[in-house]
């Protein structure tokens, strides 16, 4: 579709929800391509007696339905149980309807940077550096307190594999790799029988809901701090402490190492945070789902490169992203030698 | 032989050009995507440098904990059957001979060579280098 077309359809689309004012979209632009999920930033001016209100949106499409990642409908209700629950997220408006190609949704647009490297290291966020560690616990305590019962969260993925979330999600990663991997990978091969070792006499956990990617670069931040939380195609039902040591790896600390909580503050300054919101951190199992997390994050990067060594994707990015498995691999080998 | 420039000058001069030309002037996402360029390049001139001696280290690892075998003389065959003798390690460990024995400090130091040897190459800031 181009962006004219868009731009009509958006147009008449937005005038059926705000009962028929008349609505204009100005500065439609694209945010993110790809073929799978496209994000466009607009502007709806909406015309009323007294004047023009300008409402900034954007409209995201959804990729294509896989299983085991959330979209359309169960994201939407999702969005709203988050925003009820009071975690940051751009509030969703609409559900997109047959005026579009594609599946799709409207959202407030929350301005702010993504990027972890201005985080970490631009003067301007020097405050949102302070704030942010023991924000991010608050909001993650909230995140696991919303009700599985919740409206439309009952098709959400249950990984919670009865009470063992962490050998279920042990045995999905393993077929994953082995499905996908071109080159053999003993770590890997080690870290599946430690792993699942370590897994069986984990203690039973309550399920709840997991955000699955809670990270920076999933938070939209300004100078004073965390403004939203974004990316929740990954969320799902399972043991909460996964996102507890998912944050921790680092992967996400962009060169601050000594930073576990991505690369801006300490896991006891996080934990604090999450106990103070209500929160119960089990340290043992934290640390199980921080090793599990350089896994994942491993056979993520084997899969994004996949596509490229597939020919499904040209991106120099998912090619060079083949050469960070090492770095999962280097930290499953320290976790395996220091247990 | 190839005159002047060698091939990891023509790369450091590509690299240099992403680096210092594309990056500043390509704004947005473009200039994420020349970062990402130039850091590929780079790996690329450290494995032509690193590549022979990291392939020896990691011949003599394997053959240190599967047994000794002719090692071939073009590296195609070599990389083939590196390849194939890992993959005997992973069958292995997926037997349990590395559970808990003097095999496991053996392939856990063997691991350690090679993931560093790994990195040396693909991000040597990661291990302190």
């Amino acid at each position: 579709m181009t962006s004219n077309e868009l731009e009509e359809r958006l147009a008449v689309f937005l005038q059926r929800q705000y009962a028929g004012a008349a609505v204009r979209v100005d500065n439609l632009r694209l945010l993110t391509g790809g073929a799978s999920r496209q994000t466009w930033s607009f502007d709806a001016i909406i015309r009323e007696t007294d004047g023009e209100t300008s409402v900034p949106l954007i409209l995201r499409s959804d990729p294509r339905a896989t299983p085991g990642i959330v979209t359309g409908k169960t994201e939407f209700a999702l969005l709203q149980a988050a925003h009820e629950a009071g975690v940051p997220v751009p509030k969703v408006l609409f559900m997109g309807d047959q005026t579009f190609d594609v599946p799709c949704m409207v959202m407030e647009r929350v301005e702010g940077e993504t990027i972890p490297r201005r985080l970490l290291r631009d003067g301007k966020y020097a405050t949102a550096r302070k704030a942010m560690t023991p924000q991010l616990g608050e909001i993650l305590a909230r995140i696991h307190q919303i009700s599985l019962d919740s409206p439309g969260l009952k098709a959400l993925p249950d990984l919670a594999g009865g009470a063992s979330p962490a050998a279920y999600q042990i045995d999905k990663f393993e077929q994953l790799y082995r499905a996908i991997t071109p080159d053999p990978h003993p770590t890997f091969e080690l870290a599946f029988r430690w792993l699942r070792e370590r897994a069986r006499t984990m203690s039973k956990i309550v399920p709840a809901l997991v955000h699955g990617d809670f990270r920076i670069g999933n938070v939209i931040f300004g100078p004073e701090g965390a403004r939203a939380i974004l990316d929740w195609e990954a969320a799902h039902v399972g043991d909460p402490m996964e996102d507890l040591g998912w944050i921790a790896i680092r992967s996400w600390r962009f060169g601050n190492d000594d930073a576990p909580v991505g690369g801006i503050g300490s896991r006891e300054e996080f934990w604090r945070a999450y106990e103070d919101a209500g929160g119960v951190v089990d340290a043992e199992r934290v640390h199980f789902w921080e090793a599990f997390s350089n896994l994942r994050w491993g056979i993520i990067c084997i899969m994004q490169a996949k596509t490229y060594l597939d020919g499904r994707s040209k991106s120099v990015e998912l090619a060079a992203i083949g050469r960070r498995v090492a770095e999962t691999e280097w930290e499953l080998l320290q976790f395996m030698e220091e247990w | 032989m190839q005159d002047r420039p060698t091939a990891d000058e023509l790369l450091a001069a590509v690299e240099g050009f992403l680096r210092d030309d594309v990056m500043p002037n390509i704004g947005g996402s473009g200039s994420f995507h020349a970062r990402v360029a130039a850091n590929a390049l780079a790996i690329v001139r450290r494995e032509l440098t690193h590549e022979e001696a990291h392939l020896a280290a990691e011949w003599d690892g394997l053959a240190e904990l599967l047994g000794a075998a002719r090692r071939p003389e073009s590296r195609d065959a070599e990389r083939t059957m590196l390849a194939a003798r890992t993959a005997e390690l992973c069958d292995r460990i997926r037997r349990g001979d590395a559970d808990d024995s003097e095999f496991r400090r053996q392939v856990l130091q063997h691991l350690r060579m090679s993931i560093r040897n790994n990195l040396l190459v693909s991000n040597p800031r990661w291990i302190g280098e």
